[in-house]
C-alpha cells in the first residue's frame, strides 16, 4: 500500500528547514531555541520514516507467535529515543543559559548583546 | 539581506536532502543489521521489547553515553541556576484547595505509572526514558499545584548519583563476568516473564530513577532558581 | 492515504506559526503542538516506544521548561 509515501519525508524535511529558517533569522534568543527544538524534532521524524517498511508491525513481541521478520527496523527507533532525550537535555541547558544572559543584557536581542552579531 | 542569504543557504539544502531522499524509496526493506537484531533478538537477550534489547544489551555503551550526557546537563543547569543571584519573583499565582488537595493526592499515582512503565520495559512498549519523563512530570505537577513549594535538593542528586553509580558497577561487573563491559550475565529465564532478560530490568530501573531524578533536579532548579548560599 | 498528508500539513502550519506569532507564549504552544503532531506520526510509523517517549517529553516538559523561562525573561518579542 503506497499509504503516505512521500509524505512523511516531506512532513520531516519540511519542519528542519522551518526550524533552520527560524534559527537563521530570528533575533530573540527564546525563539531561537524553540526553532531549534523544531529542528531536532524534524530529524527524529526523519530518521524513523527511513526505518519504516511497508506492512509490517512494531518490533515488540507481545505474543509467541509475532513473527520476527515482519517487524519494522528497530535500530532507528532505539536512537531516536536517545535523542529525544538528549534533545531535551540541550533544550534546558540553552534556556539556563538565556536566563542567565537576560539577567546580564536585560534584553533577549541577540543585535545588541556583544560577542553574539550575525 | 540576512533573509535572502538564509534563503538561498535553505534552498540548497533542500535541494540535497530531496536528491539524497531520492535515493532512499519509503518503505522498502533494507535492513542488515535490523534483520539479525530482530530474528536474534530475543534468543540473545531474552526481552520481548526488542527496542529494549537493542537499547539495552546490543548498543548499550551508547546509552551509557546518553546517560552521560543528560547527567552533564543536569549539572550544567545547576551552575547557572544557582549564580543567578537572589532569587526574582515569578511567584506562580495562588491556586484554590482543590488544585492543591488533587495535585497531593494524584502525585503518587503518577510515580506509581512512572515505575511501572520503567519496570515493565523489557515487555511492553515503554522504558526507562518514558518512565524518568512520567515521574518528572509528576513532580511539574506537585510544583505547578503548590505554588512556593521548595523540595530539598539534596533526595534529588542523591538518587541521581546512586542511579548512575548503579549502572556502571554493574557494566563493570558484566566486564568480569562475561568479558566485555555491559555483558548479560544473569539468567535469562523464561520469556515474558518480570524477571526476565537477565540485567536489562535492573539496568532500566537504574535509568528509569536516574533520567526521573534528573528530569525533576532540571524543573526544581528552573522554577526554584537553585539554592540558597 | 489522505489523513497522513492532513496530518503533516497542519505539522507545518503549526511550525510557521510557531515562527510566526510574536507572543513567545504562543509560539511555546505551537511548538507543543508539533510536538503531539510528531508523537500521531510516530505511533502511524509503528514506533510506539518512540511516540510516548515524544509525547512525554516534547509535549510536557519541553513546553513547561520553556514556559518557565519566558516567565523570567521577557514575554513578547522586541
Amino acid at each position: 500500500m503506497n499509504a503516505g509515501n512521500p509524505m512523511f519525508y516531506v512532513g520531516a524535511v519540511g519542519l528542519i528547514l522551518i526550524g533552520l529558517f527560524t534559527v537563521l533569522t530570528k533575533r530573540n534568543l527564546i525563539k531561537i531555541i524553540i526553532g531549534l527544538t523544531v529542528l531536532d524534532t524534524g530529524v527524529n521524524i526523519l530518521l524513523v520514516a527511513i526505518g519504516y517498511i511497508h506492512n509490517r508491525t512494531a518490533p515488540i513481541l507481545t505474543q509467541e507467535h509475532l513473527d520476527p521478520t515482519k517487524m519494522v527496523d528497530p535500530v532507528p527507533q532505539a536512537l531516536v529515543l536517545t535523542a529525544i532525550v538528549i534533545g531535551l537535555g540541550v533544550t534546558a541547558l540553552a534556556l539556563g543559559l538565556a536566563v542567565r544572559a537576560y539577567r546580564h543584557y536585560k534584553t533577549l536581542d541577540t543585535n545588541k548583546m556583544r560577542g553574539l552579531k550575525w | 539581506m540576512r533573509a535572502a542569504v538564509s534563503f538561498a543557504v535553505l534552498s540548497l539544502i533542500a535541494v540535497g536532502l530531496a536528491l539524497s531522499l531520492g535515493h532512499v524509496p519509503f518503505g522498502i526493506d533494507r535492513m542488515e543489521v535490523g534483520r539479525y537484531y530482530l530474528t536474534h533478538g530475543l534468543a540473545d537477550t531474552g526481552a520481548a521489547n526488542l527496542v529494549t534489547g537493542v537499547v539495552l544489551n546490543y548498543r548499550a555503551l551508547d546509552t551509557l553515553g546518553e546517560v552521560t550526557v543528560l547527567f552533564i546537563a543536569s549539572l550544567g543547569l545547576g551552575v547557572f541556576m544557582s549564580l543567578s543571584g537572589p532569587r526574582n519573583g515569578g511567584k506562580l499565582p495562588p491556586t484554590s484547595l482543590i488544585v492543591r488537595r488533587g495535585a497531593g493526592f494524584l502525585f503518587p499515582l503518577i510515580l506509581l505509572l512512572g515505575g511501572y512503565i520503567f519496570l515493565h520495559g523489557h515487555l511492553t512498549p515503554g522504558g526507562g526514558f518514558q518512565g524518568g519523563a512520567v515521574i518528572a512530570s509528576g513532580f511539574l505537577l506537585l510544583y505547578l499545584g503548590i505554588p512556593g513549594l521548595r523540595l530539598r535538593h539534596g533526595p534529588f542528586t542523591a538518587t541521581e548519583s546512586i542511579a548512575g553509580l548503579t549502572f556502571v558497577i554493574i557494566g563493570l561487573i558484566g566486564l568480569g563476568v562475561g568479558g566485555y563491559f555491559l555483558s548479560n550475565f544473569l539468567p535469562k529465564g523464561s520469556p515474558f516473564a518480570l524477571f526476565s532478560a537477565g540485567v536489562i530490568p535492573i539496568l532500566y530501573v537504574a535509568i528509569g530513577l536516574k533520567v526521573g531524578a534528573e528530569l525533576a533536579g532540571i524543573v526544581a532548579n528552573m522554577i526554584e532558581g537553585g539554592e540558597e548560599g | 492515504m489522505i489523513y497522513i498528508a492532513l496530518l503533516n500539513v497542519v505539522m507545518l502550519v503549526a511550525a510557521l506559526f510557531a515562527y510566526y506569532l510574536r507572543d513567545l507564549i504562543a509560539a511555546v504552544v505551537a511548538c507543543a503542538a508539533v510536538s503531539l503532531l510528531a508523537s500521531i506520526l510516530f505511533y502511524l510509523l509503528q514506533a510506539p516506544d518512540v511516540a510516548m517517549a515524544e509525547a512525554a517529553i516534547g509535549a510536557g516538559l519541553t513546553t513547561a521548561i520553556f514556559v518557565i523561562a519566558i516567565r523570567r525573561t521577557g514575554r513578547y518579542e522586541e
